[in-house]
């Protein structure tokens, strides 16, 4: 394992430490590991409160600041944080007007986040929402099983519904339209190489040169179908095919993501990005705004994912936005 | 032989086999992991039960309900993913039915570990087959319960049910997901041990030896 790190045990500690350090608009607990705004919640705003593994950055700490989230709660390197992480900055966060809680659809994250809102309300009375992301089309949704993968629509979903907040929409508009965004979403993701935790030391699963995963998600799991590498065009049919057969995404406008996983160049997400466009046209898609970069990524894996989202005037309106994050700037 | 009573230090004794475990098997859990999951199983059941022990050591309990409450709170609170609420709960719910007693007899453990199985299917909503915990967890409860109810004393129950979650166990190794990360991976799960019905079937081995200490 090559990697620029102290030791295996640390590396999410440190990392916060970088984060403060090159970030001094934002506030870190390095107890509770938990990444702030700078400025405490404007009274009557409804505070975004996201958080999850670490290895995903910008995803979510990157997000933090004006326009979209208001506190961030990391977890061990793809490990779910814990309740009492996500309790603390629910109270911390809340301005008295409700907190809403962005979870990605994975079994522990659900759990943790549970517990988090039942011990939040009990013991401080804050308002809580939740709205689970499940936009990854790789994943067969069935009641018998863990349903899908929360993925790159967290992304758009914390711009758009964080831009609501501050707006100063009240705590059940801001979830109503977390969950519209996340219905409207679909993702569809691959990885070339899989990704090493530091803590295993070496890469979840091996790839041979010439195969590809199709359908992985965002912890260095194998995904649905191991296939023949193909050229970038051929790729960017596979991801988008099962998209749009999942959602119709004709007569209205849509945002698009090429989110890389981490480890692929910008030259390639750019050049991936060109087949995806291409391909939505032909199928009379409209593209109306684009994301190109490393949004939601999964350590150090090659790879990239596809988000479309179906969007209206209101929701391009939100898009457009200024916000100020590490992650996402414009408009400021 | 072991007697017909467990005593507490018996249970802590439970925990720190279970610690060693663990720890022991990180590396081979993680593998088990990285299969089907997301290679992270042993590092955070080690750094939990770590932090467990820790915190058990540092304020001994002097009752059943107060020493499990620890436990379960400590594993929510450092574990993170699926493992942390499922087996916090677990002990929590454990230590909720044990009550404030410093002894049990076999009925009263299984009424304590029948709660924490209670626990981690109000969390988890497993079923059987679904290629989980609750496979080893299940069958092992089965065949404590059978063992006190002809008879046998609370360490022959606990060794007859770790037998019962080593079967549990192996049993995952064909079956599809249909729960946790895993899930994701459809068929190709298939022909993978599960690392969660390995960590319990650790659970178990480690309720069996030291029961067996007496």
């Amino acid at each position: 394992m090559k990697k620029l790190i102290n030791s295996p045990d640390h590396v999410l500690a440190d990392a916060l430490v970088g984060v403060e350090l090159a970030h001094p608009e934002l506030k870190v607990d390095h107890t509770n590991r938990i990444i702030y705004r700078g400025e405490p919640t404007k009274p009557g705003k409804v505070a975004l409160i996201s958080g999850g593994g670490s290895g995903h950055e910008p995803l979510h700490g990157g997000f933090v600041g004006f326009g979209m989230l208001d506190a961030a709660c990391a977890g061990e390197v793809f490990t779910s944080p814990t309740p009492d992480q996500m309790q603390e900055a629910t109270k911390v966060a809340d301005s008295g007007a409700g907190v809403l809680h962005i979870v990605k659809n994975y079994t522990g994250d659900v759990m943790n986040f549970e517990m988090a809102a039942e011990m939040a309300e009990a013991e401080t009375g804050v308002r809580v929402e939740s709205v689970v992301t499940n936009d990854d089309v790789a994943v067969e949704d069935s009641t018998w099983t863990a349903g899908r993968r929360g993925v790159g629509v967290t992304v758009l979903l914390e711009k758009i519904v964080g831009a609501a907040a501050e707006e100063g929409r009240d705590l059940a508009a801001v979830a109503s339209l977390a969950r519209t965004v996340n219905a409207q979403g679909r993702s569809m993701g691959m990885a070339l190489t899989s990704c090493t935790v530091p803590s295993a030391g070496k890469p979840t699963f091996e790839l041979p040169d010439d195969m590809m995963e199709m359908g992985v998600g965002i912890h260095g799991e194998p995904g649905r179908h191991r296939v023949p590498l193909a050229p970038a065009a051929d790729i960017a049919q596979q991801l988008v095919e099962p998209i749009l057969h999942d959602l119709d995404f004709s007569g209205a406008p849509t945002i698009v993501m090429l989110n890389g996983m981490g480890g692929t160049p910008l030259i390639e997400l750019y050049l991936m990005y060109g087949e995806v466009a291409k391909i939505l046209q032909k199928s009379g898609i409209q593209v109306a705004r684009s994301l190109v970069g490393n949004y939601i990524t999964s350590l150090d894996m090659a790879g990239c994912s596809v988000t479309v989202l179906r969007a209206d005037d209101e929701l391009l309106r939100l898009w457009d936005a200024p916000v100020n994050t590490a992650g996402l700037r414009w408009g400021v | 032989m072991a007697g017909e009573t467990v005593t507490l230090s018996s249970l802590v004794t439970w925990l720190s086999r279970f610690r060693d475990l663990v720890t022991e098997n990180r590396n081979y859990l993680t593998e088990l992991d990285s299969a089907i999951g997301d290679a992270d199983h042993g590092a955070n059941m080690a750094r939990g039960m770590a932090a467990v022990m820790e915190k058990v050591g540092a304020s001994p309990a002097t009752t059943a309900d107060e020493l499990f409450k620890s436990v379960g709170m400590t594993l929510v609170t450092s574990v993170g993913g699926a493992s942390g609420p499922l087996y916090g709960t677990f002990f929590l719910r454990f230590g909720m039915t044990a009550g404030a007693v410093s002894e049990f007899d076999g009925a009263a453990l299984s009424a304590a570990l029948r709660a924490g199985l209670g626990g981690v299917v109000a969390r988890g909503k497993p079923e059987l087959g679904d290629k989980t915990m609750f496979d080893a967890m299940s069958p092992a409860l089965e065949a404590f319960d059978a063992s006190v109810a002809s008879g046998g004393s609370p360490a022959a129950a606990a060794a007859a049910a770790y037998d019962a979650a080593v079967v549990g166990r192996d049993a995952t190794t064909p079956l599809v997901a249909r729960k946790g990360r895993a899930s994701y991976l459809g068929e190709r799960s298939a022909g993978h041990l599960d690392p969660g019905a390995t960590s319990t079937a650790f659970l178990f081995q480690a309720l069996a030896e030291s029961l067996a200490q007496g």
